[in-house]
């Protein structure tokens, strides 16, 4: 029972943090069509953003909000530098760009941030709290991720749904050239949406990284992660997204409180194939599959 | 002989011959040192030439091959940990090679029935889980510590073959490069003859065009699966030999970044070009120590020295992308037809 509660909690927890990053991969891919695998060393570069500022006396807020500027400027830049001058050609190029990106990211941090593990604080409290027998191990800083990250998916829907900006991304990402001839700047709105998907992913990367060890490789599984969250809702959905990360949390915690947590990442791998070869378009697919 | 140099079998059986001798007049002329480090480019030119048939002739995209590097390595010393191997080398090799055609089968499976960037996240995923389960089993495969790969003698006949040719003694790790490039030579053979034939065809098709491939009466999900087993088994190989030639096999060997730098590999020298893959591993072989000496002239330290290599695998990889997509091989092919062309478009226009 003990170990159970435990398990769905963290899982729970877990879960909040894949569904950000699955949310930022699924931004992107909606409007461009590309998996940015850089999506985990570009939370990483940010976190370590936050690292530097902490270490230099600043607040645990301060370098909150400033790693999550970084992201926002870092995924403008990346879009702008890197993946523009691809635009329209085999998509391949894009994801090797992506993945050269990747390796770039984690050699630099490594070069100027060394390749030791360094702790990184939380600000909140790390222990659960007792509830007549039962220890519920939802801790100080499980809430502020489930919190923070529903408030970030709120704005987001918020921002979509509610404002100008939000219809103009929109229709750049549903059909580029109609949008653009009804006079939407297109290419900006496709930046704003990198910037934006980099954003959430630095959230994932404080949140991932808050009360635990840094390292320029601490991201590498969590893209995976995301990845499998982002399938599990389809890849297409938003909302697919956060249920597929929190399915996917909940499962992860699963293996590892109960077989081992070496095997986490299979059996990630294990729920990718089996949704894969049953239902292709995510769990809540009702799309007609493509045949070719 | 233009006509023999025609038939592609045959071209591609001399090409081989004439790279058998090279690499003889290398091993031989070359220290020990060198031996070990033209191994290593052996095993990585194999598992790059695999991928580089998988990406650039069937147009998916895959990061996992380090998996099937690790499949193929620890198969490879399941069978070293006696001091007596149950089989001959080829014998393992071919072990090693069915174990990663079959996960190679499964993953291909799942993945071909989708598209692009389904297949590059599933083998993501791989190459992170795969070594999880060395460290799952680790009282079979060794856990965080690895396994130890007792390399055995150069047979009796192998070396008397090469004292024959050569009138020099075999050593172990001259042994090992001898069996790296043995088994380099004729997968190139094959993968060449492959890509020429009418299965590679069928690959260039369904990369450049699924639909009219598939109206042309191609099975797609065939010729993708196809594609990734072949690319596998390469794979697979290329890790038996590394576990000979690093002679440990440990999770840490075949991270993500192993994974990245084939695709790096197979992007500088040109994708679904050989050459490509062989000069790509050749870059990969000898460029770090070169960048690891530069960076200690700088004055980082050797840790921060090491990071150096990737940093110029990934902006090569960027600028490439970038600047030249069709990589060192693909520029070069280009820039050669172009001149071609010139002489005979001012002839065209003066007439």
């Amino acid at each position: 029972m003990q170990q159970l509660l435990t398990t769905a909690l963290t899982g729970l927890t877990l879960g909040m943090v894949y569904a950000a990053f699955a949310l930022a991969l699924v931004l992107i891919w909606r409007s461009t069509r590309i998996i940015n695998f850089a999506q985990a060393p570009m939370a990483m570069v940010t976190t370590y953003v936050a690292l530097v500022l902490i270490d230099a006396g600043l607040s645990y807020w301060i370098a909150f909000a400033a790693a999550l500027l970084a992201g926002l400027v870092l995924g403008a830049a990346v879009e702008r530098i890197v993946i523009r001058p691809v635009e329209g050609a085999t998509h391949i190029n894009a994801v090797i760009l992506t993945l050269g990106l990747f390796i770039v990211l984690n050699a630099a941090a490594a070069v100027v941030f060394g390749s030791q593990y360094r702790s990184f604080p939380a600000p909140f409290g790390l222990r659960g709290f007792q509830v007549g027998e039962v220890n519920v191990a939802l801790t100080g800083f499980g809430i502020f991720t489930i919190v923070s990250v529903l408030v970030v998916m709120g704005l987001l829907v918020a921002l979509f749904r509610l404002t100008d900006l939000g219809l103009k991304m929109r229709a750049s990402a549903f059909n580029g050239e109609v949008a653009r001839l009804l006079g939407v700047r297109v290419s900006g709105m496709l930046t704003l949406g990198w910037a934006l998907a980099a954003l959430v992913g630095s959230l994932s990367g404080l949140l991932i990284a808050g009360g635990s060890l840094v390292h320029p490789a601490y991201m590498d599984s969590v893209v995976v992660f995301g990845f499998v969250a982002a399938v599990l809702g389809g890849l297409d959905s938003p909302v697919g997204a956060v249920i597929g990360g929190l399915l996917l949390g909940v499962s992860l915690s699963v293996v590892s409180g109960y077989v081992g947590s070496e095997l986490v990442a299979l059996s990630a791998l294990l729920i990718l194939m089996l949704v894969l070869l049953l239902k292709p378009g995510g769990l809540f697919s009702h799309a007609a599959e493509r045949r070719v | 002989m233009t006509k023999l140099w025609s038939n592609t079998l045959l071209r591609h059986v001399l090409l081989a011959l004439v790279g058998l001798a090279v690499v003889i007049l290398v091993l031989e002329s070359t220290s020990a040192f060198r031996n070990a480090q033209l191994t290593t480019m052996a095993y990585l030119a194999i598992a790059a030439g695999g991928l580089t048939v998988l990406t650039g002739l069937n147009g998916q995209l895959s990061l996992g091959h380090g998996a099937f590097m690790a499949i193929g390595a620890y198969t490879a010393a399941l069978f070293y940990q006696g001091a007596e191997p149950a089989l001959p080398v080829v014998g393992v090799l071919a072990v090693a090679i069915l174990v990663a055609i079959l996960v190679g089968a499964v993953v291909g499976v799942a993945a071909a029935r989708l598209h692009g960037p389904y297949i590059a996240g599933a083998t993501l995923a791989l190459a992170i889980a795969v070594p999880g389960i060395a460290l799952f089993f680790d009282g079979r495969l060794g856990g965080e510590q690895g396994l130890n790969v007792r390399v055995p003698d150069a047979p009796g006949w192998f070396a008397d073959l090469l004292y024959f040719v050569t009138a020099h003694d075999v050593t172990t790790s001259k042994y090992i490069a001898y069996i790296g490039w043995l088994a380099l030579i004729p997968t190139f053979v094959l993968l060449a003859n492959l890509s020429r034939s009418r299965v590679g065809r069928t690959w260039r098709a369904v990369r450049d065009d699924e639909v009219a491939a598939e109206i042309a009466g191609i099975h797609l999900g065939r010729a993708r699966v196809l594609a990734f087993v072949v690319s596998a088994a390469c794979a697979g190989l290329a890790g038996a030999v590394m576990a000979m030639a690093v002679r440990i096999t440990a999770p840490s060997g075949f991270t993500l970044v192993l994974s990245l730098t084939l695709l790096t590999a197979v992007v500088l020298g040109g994708l679904g070009s050989l050459s490509g893959a062989l000069i790509g591993a050749t870059l990969l072989t000898f460029l770090p120590q070169f960048v690891t000496g530069l960076g200690a002239d700088l004055g980082l330290s050797d840790l921060q020295a090491a990071e150096l290599a990737p940093l110029v695998y990934g902006l090569t990889m960027i600028l490439v992308i970038l600047l030249a997509p069709a990589g060192i091989v693909g520029s070069a092919r280009g820039w050669q037809r172009r001149r071609r062309e010139r002489p005979a478009k001012a002839a065209a226009s003066a007439a």
